[in-house]
């Protein structure tokens, strides 16, 4: 055998595959058929963007065109921040490219202390831990508080790494509907009065950019014995005297007992992280799979996280500036005949509700080539099987941008027929 | 009529307004293939059972639960 690996031209290659062998893949045959019948129509990949050049937290470009980018969730702006970025280059400088370890054995410098020291500021918490990412944050979180034997309960609406941390772990899943506190109420009534039991709620719903009746959840949740926790991944920055998420402006941060967030949003980098008052928090960090067999994140990013971390306690400016852009849209959009997620800005987050994958597709095309990016969604990451155009405000939109933006929808709802 | 003759009753009516081919109705009929209910359609529909005989069918338990006479014999386990 000394050819082995090589193909013989004198063998056709299907003689080759094992006649019996299943092919795996062929269960995605139906999404590679849908989709090759969407790029047939000749539009653009929605799925498969690469912008060339970024310019500020605004601006690309995409396909050799200027861009204006109104889907990146970046609600601060702080991606070219110049204390953050500088805060980067001296960490890479000072600490190099990468960690190559685990945050419990050679994993954790002076930079991811100093990240979480910079949380515990931030969110006046006891304790905060960092993980790899926010996907990452709730899969440890979630799948580590909650055991066998205990349940959690979810909303229906709920981010896919909340869905994907239940499945990791060995809880009883039990959902509610969506925002529902008489539905979270019944539910948690019918559950044994002695399980141990983990409510978890998102301060923003990220898809239709809608928020949580926070009070009236965590009074239900507290009421029946359950511990909570909130992912404030849309809310840091921007909601609450603080800006810490929908939690403070609900007035509920003394019940709480974790706050999940994400650097990936408003703190401009990428990370997750978990704050807490529980005193014996630290003992995840032993416990917490997603967080033990996986590299830490380089000192680069823990670096720009904490400057940012650091600015963003005192960016009432920006958070002005976010809500007064977030209102403008919703508004124009809403007067130009567009259905949107939401009646009023409850967000930075606004959703305009299409028909169908066409109308949505032709839509997200047409504002494309006019020079806008924003998100395309469809099921199943949608709720109730919609597809939607997702924008998310940054407050470094200028108002001429707004208005451009308002002008680019008012074109293309018109070319795609979906406004008069 | 016995419990589970009643069980299935209201089960079955409970499908109904989803049963949108009109198919018969028996234990051996798949949500998922049969009626061709998806994710949606599921999540309401358990609701509904949920709600009509005050119990909570976990999301583990709805992985096992293929046929109409699966969710019936959990039902009557869950009423018990």
């Amino acid at each position: 055998m000394t050819d082995a690996g090589t193909l013989r031209e004198d063998r056709p290659l299907d003689a080759l595959e094992h006649p019996s062998a299943p092919d795996l893949l062929a269960k995605f045959d139906p999404l590679i058929a849908e989709r090759q019948a969407l790029l047939d129509t000749g539009v653009r990949d929605p799925f498969a963007i690469v912008m060339e050049k970024v310019l500020s937290p605004t601006e690309a470009i995409i396909g050799g065109k200027h861009t204006i980018l109104l889907g990146t969730y970046n609600y601060m702006g702080m991606t070219f921040d110049p204390d953050v970025v500088a805060a980067g280059k001296r960490a890479l400088d000072e600490f190099g490219a990468g960690t190559t370890g685990s945050r419990v054995l050679n994993g954790t410098y002076q930079g991811h202390r100093e990240c979480e020291d910079a949380l515990k500021d931030f969110y006046g918490m006891d304790h905060a831990i960092v993980f790899s990412t926010g996907y990452q944050a709730n899969l440890g979180m979630i799948s580590t508080l909650a055991g066998k034997g205990d349940y959690i309960i979810l909303d229906a609406d709920s981010h896919a790494s909340i869905y994907d941390g239940c499945w990791l772990g060995n809880a009883e899943i039990v959902r509610f509907r969506h925002n529902s506190v008489e539905d979270l109420d019944k539910r948690l009534g019918r559950l044994p009065k002695e399980a141990g039991k983990l409510v978890v709620l998102e301060g923003v719903y990220s898809m239709l950019g809608d928020i949580a009746p926070l009070k009236e959840m965590v009074a239900v949740a507290k009421k029946h014995g359950a511990m909570i926790l909130c992912d404030e991944a849309h809310g840091m920055g921007f909601f609450g005297a603080h800006g810490r998420g929908v939690f403070e402006e609900a007035g509920v941060e003394d019940d709480v007992d974790f706050v999940v967030g994400t650097f990936s949003k408003s703190v401009g980098t990428v990370g997750g992280f978990c704050v807490s008052n529980h005193p014996k928090f630290e003992v995840l960090r032993l416990v917490c799979r997603p967080y033990v067999f996986t590299a830490s994140l380089p000192p680069s990013v823990v670096a720009t996280a904490a400057t940012s971390i650091r600015k963003l306690m005192h960016a009432g400016d920006k958070r002005e500036r976010l809500w007064a852009n977030s209102r403008r849209l919703h508004q124009g959009l809403r007067d130009l005949g567009f259905t949107l997620g939401t009646k009023s800005a409850e967000s930075a987050i606004i959703a305009v509700i299409l028909s169908d994958q066409t109308q949505a597709v032709g839509m997200w095309q047409a504002l494309l080539e006019l020079g806008l990016y924003v998100n395309m969604a469809r099921p199943p990451a949608t709720p109730a099987g919609t597809y939607l155009l997702r924008c998310s405000l940054c407050a470094e939109h200028r108002d001429e941008q707004v208005g451009q933006i308002i002008d680019m929808f008012a074109q293309a709802g018109r070319a795609v027929g979906c406004i008069a | 009529m016995t419990n589970r003759d009643d069980t299935f009753a209201k089960v079955t009516a409970l499908i109904e307004p989803f049963n949108k081919k009109g198919i018969a109705l028996t234990d051996a009929v798949r949500f998922a293939q049969d009626l061709e209910w998806d994710s949606l359609t599921v999540m309401d529909f358990v609701a509904a059972v949920e709600d009509e005989f005050d119990i909570i069918i976990t999301m583990n338990m709805q992985a096992e639960i293929e046929t109409i006479g699966q969710l019936v014999d959990a039902v009557e386990k869950l009423k018990a």
